[in-house]
């Protein structure tokens, strides 16, 4: 079934190459509770991917997870740009954090529902788990953001750059009426709405302005396979060892 | 003949008793029983069927576990043992025994308290002390040194723990 694989796909690739980016800050983390905080995130979020590629490789007869992870094309990646970008500073990857978690404890919400049946287990189990990483970005959002002044325009600028990214979360796909009438998935749309409203309440708490979108087109793509100039390097370093010897047992 | 193997008859109660033995790696005073993992038990033609309920869903300790579990339960004479990922059931921590949240705290972590099914912020943040059982207590980060685990600290007898954090 086309319309779910694609829906399972792009959720895995946001989950996979995010889980990566935040890997990156492993060793280098700002102080040691948040290179725990980071890596533990990443290990979930990989472990999100797997289990989102598992459901495609057993139910829709698929190649397994480490096929699926390591050995596509980058035009065959469904994830959106948000998650590509370099982990920059630590306000960038809070910034980012917060607006793909918010929109990913939503979309698992909605899954819940799903008639994909292991679908909609699997999101009852990750939304527990996502509950921590939701609590991890707004707790720094609010401190930063009413922090000192430095740290308030850090955090602004950081969102006057992944704010219009992470509009392209919510780009729609060629299966979206059949998603909705086949009542897998409510939506992009009502995913998007809800997301909003969420955001920019925690934003204004943190006395944050939500950033202006002046041009609606940047960060979208990335579901139809065209990405940003930073996947082909990812991809190139995360399969480095994968490729070193295939099918070898580790 | 079902369940007879080399002359004797294995229970499923014998089984249950083998997974007592069987430890969390990262956790090794607590076993797969304590920590409610174990599920559906079946046993035909002397093959035994062990269904196992993952904990997180990027637990590392998993195949691990499966591996272990199959040694132990081969051991008491089966021929075969299967060991089967139960996803139809979705693990909370509603389902560590008491017994395993005893030897939790023995261990030195704090225990997540019993939860509707929906855990909440306070859920998370307060935890009662180990070392001394005093709830006067904060926690200092969401995540700890496994993926199950929190970090908090205790006023009243000045000392860092990890806690099981709810789920």
């Amino acid at each position: 079934m086309q319309a779910a694989k694609e829906l399972l796909f792009k959720m895995a690739d946001d989950a996979l190459i995010i889980g990566h980016r935040h890997s990156e800050w492993t060793g280098l983390g700002p102080i040691l509770e948040e290179d725990i905080a980071l890596s533990s995130m990443a290990q979930d979020k990989i472990g999100h991917a797997f289990a989102l590629f598992t459901i495609s490789h057993e139910h829709f007869n698929d190649h397994d997870a480490d096929t699926l992870a390591f050995q596509r094309n980058e035009n065959e990646f469904k994830c959106c740009h948000l998650v590509e970008y370099p982990i920059g500073e630590y306000d960038f990857t809070i910034a980012r954090q917060f607006l793909f978690d918010h929109a990913e404890i939503l979309r698992y919400e909605l899954l819940a529902q799903s008639t994909i049946e292991p679908l909609a287990r699997l999101a009852k189990k990750i939304h527990g788990e996502l509950k921590y990483h939701v609590l991890h970005a707004n707790s720094w959002i609010k401190r930063l953001g009413s922090g000192t002044d430095e740290s308030h325009a850090r955090m602004q600028a950081a969102f006057n750059i992944t704010y219009p990214l992470a509009l392209g979360i919510f780009e729609e796909g060629p299966f979206e009426v059949e998603l909705k009438d086949r009542k897998i998935f409510a939506g992009e749309e009502v995913l998007h709405r809800i997301w909003e409203e969420n955001v920019c309440e925690l934003l204004e708490q943190a006395h944050l302005k939500v950033p202006e979108v002046k041009n609606p087109s940047i960060g979208m793509g990335g579901r139809s396979g065209y990405h940003s100039e930073f996947l082909p390097a990812l991809l190139e370093e995360m399969t480095q060892v994968f490729r070193l010897e295939l099918g070898v047992e580790w | 003949m079902v369940t007879e193997v080399e002359n004797k008859i294995i229970s499923k109660e014998e089984i249950l008793e083998a997974l007592h033995h069987v430890m969390d790696p990262e956790i090794p005073t607590l076993s797969v029983i304590d920590l409610g993992m174990i599920g559906e038990i079946s046993i035909e033609d002397a093959i035994a069927r062990v269904n196992l309920i993952p904990t997180f869903t990027a637990c590392p300790a998993i195949k691990f576990l499966q591996q272990k579990i199959r040694e132990k339960v081969l051991a008491l004479g089966f021929i075969n043992v299967e060991v089967i990922r139960d996803d139809s059931i979705t693990w909370n921590t509603n389902r560590i025994s008491e017994l395993g949240k005893k030897k939790l705290e023995q261990f030195g972590l704090g225990i997540p308290q019993r939860h509707g099914g929906n855990f909440s912020l306070e859920d998370i943040e307060n935890s009662s002390c180990p070392h001394c059982g005093s709830i006067n207590t904060t926690m200092n980060s969401l995540f700890g040194s496994t993926l199950c685990r929190s970090i908090h600290y205790c006023f009243d007898c000045r000392q860092s723990f990890e806690r099981f954090k709810p789920l």
